[in-house]
């Protein structure tokens, strides 16, 4: 069977340019991005994110005109040894054009709103030459995501999936010397170096399966892998596909690996939109789906990432409840939603799952470039407070005093009645919770749907976790909305707010268009089916399904139910600054919410300790004390010295060899003032010199 | 003439020419020796570019061969004989370029006695290349035990504090461990009534437990100079204490000749005895790649991090070489060259800072990244190579050897290890994110450690990399992008080596 190269067919040769434009753009920025304005850095940044956006459209066009399944296109030749033999290859099918749409397309949006969200950010933190630096690292991330999104084979793919990886560590650790806050501090580089190497964790997975495939394969390729699959083992695929699925639980933060994305945070907001919720964490999700006929082949392996999914859906879901934090809600939000995709691709619900993921890359990125405005807002409506206390203070002559507190702009107990100051962001905001809440007929609905019906006739266990999940996904969501722009402001810095420019809430409409609307694509309705017959050009043939009057209603009912109880909980009685939340009369369950179940201090106990003092005895005590000192030191050279002295009577010491340098200098010295005698300063005889030293030299270690 | 000028002549003597300039050069003009040493060492470079050019890959025998009777006496068949394949043209080409980049490196930190130290280094770029191109045994030895001399006064005279034992302990291990190889060899050559390699492979014949005895012999001498686990207690000492140059040589191409020496002469002379010995190199491979990997993240001294990481990264290589599959060697020649080129590179970057702060505490540094930002960059960089990032040149080395020793454990190359030996293995990519990280975030993130303040109280504030530095550093940065995104050339110059040699051993 031949995978290679497809013939020239429309714009195919365009498919490199999907990483040369974002590399172009961040070399562009890289050289000259110090003479730029703000206005034309971001431009750059944004037009050739914009352009990698046309190319996709370029290519779906030009698959759909083909009537292939898939086009390749080969760049150049990589590894090509032993029975390696692999090649930069680019792969245009339903899959990765999907994949590719997504990506630069919310892409170009975040990028425009990462000009006006940094203009901001970098003056709030005092640091405006690093502006040029972020965009330059999210053009980077896109030239990595398209890397893993075009790859035709498995190895491919691990160039962009530890590629975004590094993006993800160089954006988490943007402020990288302050806290979330912005105080000096470790704690950003920490969450960034968290992130890089929980997810070299689940690289290590994929690491194994690509070498187990390789051996049971001997190839890489993906058709090539799946036309094998029949004549592999199923213990061999098993082991290959849980392998794999480690891998994504790192990428895609799913239990147990999920830890650094709460973390991850820490980055700009456009970030923790455009790669820690639309794009990048999404990647785990999109190999499932790519490795379909190998996951299909093995059931056990499907249920343990069903599983793995609804769990991390609902367990993630509990702890988004219990947060203060704008962001954190909606990171343990965002694990919560990839838990939902997960356990569609694991109950074999491939289209549901992607489609799940388009929709969630839109309301995700709409919720937290919204609360990324909600932040400024309140950064600028602090601003103002601190300007007015400053001229109280000049005013009184009093000592301004160090107010000794310091204003967290993402606490969500700060705000309230945000909906009056921000009346954009809040429109915006609503329609990402209600498609997030799975309120029909937002986008969230009919994939949320989908993966719901799907699972509740593969795997019934699965489809209640998911249904349990999905009640706490519209409570917190509604928790966060009374508790944002409803009430009244429990902060002075919350009713300064102000809204946020137009460069930022134009794309929030845009995103916020798409995420009402953005359900179209796929409606379960006969002839509505578009996503999944454009999705069977990759998958084969799917059953599509109409929807199911029964899990529609109960998964409605029980979100409409949870908005009610939230608003009974925060929105009833209007939150004047109450600092405690009713959920705390719940106790240690709220306590645990709250405290994210005391996993990460579990790890730190259970893994991290363990390794630090390991790393510490292995190199104080064994590889210092004992091997070196003791062994090395005592014995050998001991010994050593003891038998020169008594044999030979030669005992190397600093005096001697001082000495012997000493002299090799003097001897260098003398015979250089010997040669110079033989100088009389024409070119000649140096050159004659040299060819008679170079003979006498050559001519002994020849002729000795 | 035709001596003279036969390429691979040209490249290990070259230097000399330098050499015996330096001796004209008046002490107090430093600047003309340093444009000197440059210089010849850049036309040794550009030799060894034009052996490139002349060398046919897909040749898998020994070429631009230069081969004279030397020493022949009685039973003594000594020849000087020279020759290049795919297994060490990489090397050539690794040495004869770090060379002329540590020199460009020491361009200011050195200052004392500038010409026997740039004498010395144009020596020690003689011996290496030489142990890269003898074909003969006794003339390896000699370029072998001559490679020690310059680095153990590089070490001894330009070092740290303690130099003198680091010094000695470096030329003493070494040492101690080619007494045995030395014997090892005369017997060969007595055996064989001659020394060259390719002649003793192709007589062959060497019964298995004699095989046995040769192999260890070498093998010692080779795992010393590695350094494979638990051999490696010289290495800290000597990286610590050398001088940035000494180390980038040190690291760059020392360490690969004992590397080289198992692909050169323990598999193809012995080949029964590599077979056997295969699972027991590959498990001290592993066990290096972890210890090396774990005790790493527990330094407090940068550079002393650096020299740990080389004995988890050289762990890859030996796991690679003694996976005897074409993946598993070829991986390993590359990760040879990968690794001069990222710890070297981390070797220079350190000295650079070490240059202007004069501490290599991990303590006091922090938020480098925001006075030095090219340099933070560059050393982010260099950082992802040295942890396999892919896209960079480390990966490609880590994957092909980790792939090749799955491979050889999956089919009985390394007995009871099986595939374990790869999965144990493999979890020192995961441990090196561990210690780049470390080192990253403690030099470059977090807030402002207490040096730059330091550093301004001195009057002299921490400035970016100026040109020189950009240009010591610039090649090898080109270099871990070529061969990351690019690394077809780098194995089509070794595949049909490799699969030669590959082929010789009888596999079980």
């Amino acid at each position: 069977m031949y995978f290679g190269e497809s013939a020239n067919y429309g714009f195919l040769f365009l498919a490199p340019w999907l990483i040369f434009f974002p590399t172009l753009g961040l070399l562009i920025n890289v050289a000259f991005g110090h003479k730029f304005s703000e206005r034309t850095i971001g431009a750059v940044a944004s037009l050739a994110t914009g352009a990698a956006f046309v190319v996709s459209i370029a290519l779906a066009w030009t698959l759909s005109a083909s009537h292939a399944d898939v086009l390749r296109w080969r760049l150049a030749e990589w590894i090509h040894i032993g029975a390696v033999s692999l090649d930069w290859t680019f792969r245009v099918d339903a899959l990765s054009t999907t994949m590719m749409l997504v990506v630069s397309g919310v892409g170009t949006l975040i990028h425009i709103y990462a000009i006006g969200y940094m203009h901001e950010d970098v003056r709030f933190k005092a640091d405006p030459g690093r502006f040029q630096r972020f965009f330059v690292f999210l053009n980077l991330f896109i030239a990595a995501m398209m890397i893993l999104i075009s790859a035709d084979s498995y190895l491919m793919l691990f160039i962009g999936w530890e590629g975004v990886g590094l993006c993800s560590f160089l954006l988490i650790g943007f402020w990288y010397e302050m806290d979330t806050l912005g105080q000096p501090s470790w704690s950003n580089s920490y969450a960034a170096k968290k992130a890089f190497v929980v997810n070299r964790i689940g690289d290590y997975g994929f690491l194994i399966a690509s070498f187990i495939m390789f051996w049971a394969f001997g190839t890489f390729q993906f058709d090539a892998v799946f036309a094998k699959a029949p004549q592999v083992s199923q213990g061999l695929i098993i082991a290959i596909t849980l392998f794999y699925l480690l891998g994504v639980t790192g990428k895609s933060a799913q239990i147990p690996l999920y830890v650094w994305l709460p973390d991850a945070m820490a980055g700009p907001t456009p970030v923790s939109a455009l790669i820690h919720a639309a794009t990048m964490v999404t990647a785990g999700v999109y190999l499932i789906t790519r490795s379909a006929p190998l996951y299909s082949a093995v059931p056990i392996a499907q249920n343990i990432v069903a599983l793995t999914g609804a769990v991390t859906a609902l367990f993630a879901a509990t702890i988004a409840a219990g947060q203060y934090d704008i962001k954190k809600v909606l990171a343990y939000s965002t694990i919560s939603q990839l838990g939902f995709m997960v356990a569609a691709v694991g109950v074999g619900a491939y289209v549901a799952g992607m489609f799940h993921l388009v929709t969630h890359a839109f309301f995700k990125a709409l919720l937290f470039l919204a609360a990324g405005s909600v932040i400024l807002g309140m950064e600028r409506g602090h601003h103002h407070v601190e300007h007015a206390h400053q001229d109280k203070s000049k005013k009184g002559k009093k000592k301004q005093e160090d107010r000794g507190e310091i204003f967290d702009p993402g606490d969500m107990r700060n705000m309230g009645g945000l909906r009056k100051t921000m009346p954009v962001t809040f429109w915006v905001y609503m329609a990402g919770t209600l498609a997030l809440a799975g309120i029909p007929p937002f986008a969230g609905f009919w994939s949320k749907d989908e993966i719901l019906l799907d699972a509740s006739l593969h795997n019934p266990t699965v489809y209640w976790l998911l249904t349990i999940a999905a009640f706490f996904t519209a409570f917190y969501m509604g928790r966060q909305i009374w508790l944002v722009f409803f009430g009244t402001a429990r902060h002075e810095a919350a009713s300064l707010a102000e809204e946020s420019p137009r460069v930022i809430t134009f794309p929030l409409i845009a995103l916020a268009i798409l995420s009402v609307i953005g359900g179209a694509i796929n409606l379960p309705f006969t002839g509505f089916h578009h996503f999944t017959h454009w999705l069977e050009g990759a998958l084969g043939k799917v059953e599509a399904m109409n929807l199911d009057t029964q899990v529609a209603l109960v998964s409605t009912a029980l979100a409409l139910a949870a908005i009610a109880i939230s608003w009974f909980l925060y929105g009833r009685a209007p939150a004047d600054a109450v600092r405690r939340d009713p959920l705390e009369t719940l106790g240690v369950l709220f306590k645990g919410m709250n405290g994210k179940w005391w996993i990460d201090e579990l790890y730190q106990a259970l893994v991290i300790t363990p390794y630090v003092k390991t790393a510490q005895f292995l190199a104080d005590v064994i590889d210092g004390r004992f091997w070196h000192d003791w062994f090395h030191d005592s014995v050998v050279v001991g010994g050593f010295n003891w038998a020169s002295r008594i044999g030979l009577d030669v005992y190397a010491d600093q005096k001697g060899i001082d000495a012997f340098a000493n002299n090799l200098g003097a001897w260098t010295q003398s015979l250089s003032t010997m040669m110079r005698k033989a100088q009389n300063g024409f070119v000649r005889s140096y050159a004659l010199t040299f060819l008679l030293g170079v003979v006498l030299i050559l001519g002994y270690l020849v002729f000795k | 003439m035709e001596f003279i000028l036969q390429p691979l002549t040209l490249v290990i003597f070259f230097p000399l020419v330098g050499v015996f300039a330096l001796l004209f050069i008046p002490k107090e003009n430093k600047d003309a020796m340093r444009w000197t040493t440059l210089i010849v060492a850049l036309i040794t470079f550009g030799i060894s570019i034009c052996v490139l050019t002349m060398f046919r890959a897909a040749d898998v025998n020994l070429q631009l061969v230069a081969r004279y009777d030397w020493i022949v006496v009685g039973g003594w068949n000594i020849q000087y004989f020279l020759g290049v394949d795919g297994l060490s043209i990489l090397l050539v080409l690794l040495t004869t370029l770090l060379t002329w980049i540590s020199i460009l490196s020491a361009w200011t930190a050195v200052e004392e006695r500038v010409k026997e130290f740039m004498i010395f280094f144009l020596l020690l770029e003689v011996g290496m290349n030489g142990v890269f191109l003898a074909q003969d045994l006794f003339l390896f030895y000699i370029f072998w035990e001559f490679t020690l001399v310059p680095m153990y006064f590089i070490i001894g005279i330009w070092g740290g504090p303690r130099r003198i034992y680091a010094a000695l302990k470096f030329f003493l291990y070494t040492m101690a461990g080619s007494i045995l190889m030395l014997l090892a060899i005369l017997w060969l050559g007595i055996y064989g009534n001659t020394f060259s390699v390719p002649d003793l492979i192709a007589r062959g014949g060497i019964p298995v437990n004699i095989q046995m005895w040769l192999f260890i012999a070498f093998a010692l001498a080779f795992a010393i100079k590695v350094p494979m686990w638990p051999l490696h207690s010289w290495l800290p000492d000597a990286h610590v204490e050398a001088p940035t140059a000494g180390s980038v040589i040190l690291a760059g191409v020392l360490l690969k000749l004992g590397t080289y020496g198992f692909v050169r002469f323990n598999l193809p002379l012995f080949p029964e005895a590599a077979v056997s010995a295969a699972p027991w190199m590959a498990l001290l491979a592993a066990i290096g790649i972890i210890y090396g990997a774990a005790v790493s993240y527990a330094q407090a001294d940068i550079k002393k991090l650096v020299a740990y990481s080389s004995v988890s990264h050289l762990g890859f290589v030996m796991l690679g070489v003694f996976a005897l599959n074409p993946e598993g060697v070829a991986g390993g020649i590359l990760q040879m060259i990968n690794h001069g080129v990222s710890t070297g590179a981390l070797f220079l970057l350190v000295g650079m800072i070490y240059e202007q702060t004069h501490t290599r505490e991990f303590r006091l540094y922090g938020g480098l990244w925001k006075i030095t930002p090219v340099f933070g960059t560059i050393y982010l960089i260099t950082s992802m190579s040295s942890m396999g990032l892919p896209g960079l040149n480390g990966f490609v080395g880590e994957f092909t050897v980790l792939l090749g020793a799955w491979g050889a454990g999956q089919n009985g190359v390394f007995y009871w290890g099986g595939v374990w030996l790869a999965a144990i293995s493999a979890l020192g990519v995961i441990m090196a994110a561990v210690y780049i990280l470390y080192m990253f975030q403690r030099m470059f993130m977090g807030p402002l450690g207490e040096i730059v303040e330091e550093a301004k109280k001195h009057g002299r504030p921490i400035r970016d990399l100026n040109w020189r530095e950009i240009a010591v550093i610039a090649p090898l940065v080109i270099l871990m992008f070529w061969i990351g995104l690019y690394p077809a050339p780098f194995f089509n110059l070794m595949a049909p080596a490799v699969n030669h040699l590959v082929g010789m051993l009888p596999l079980p």
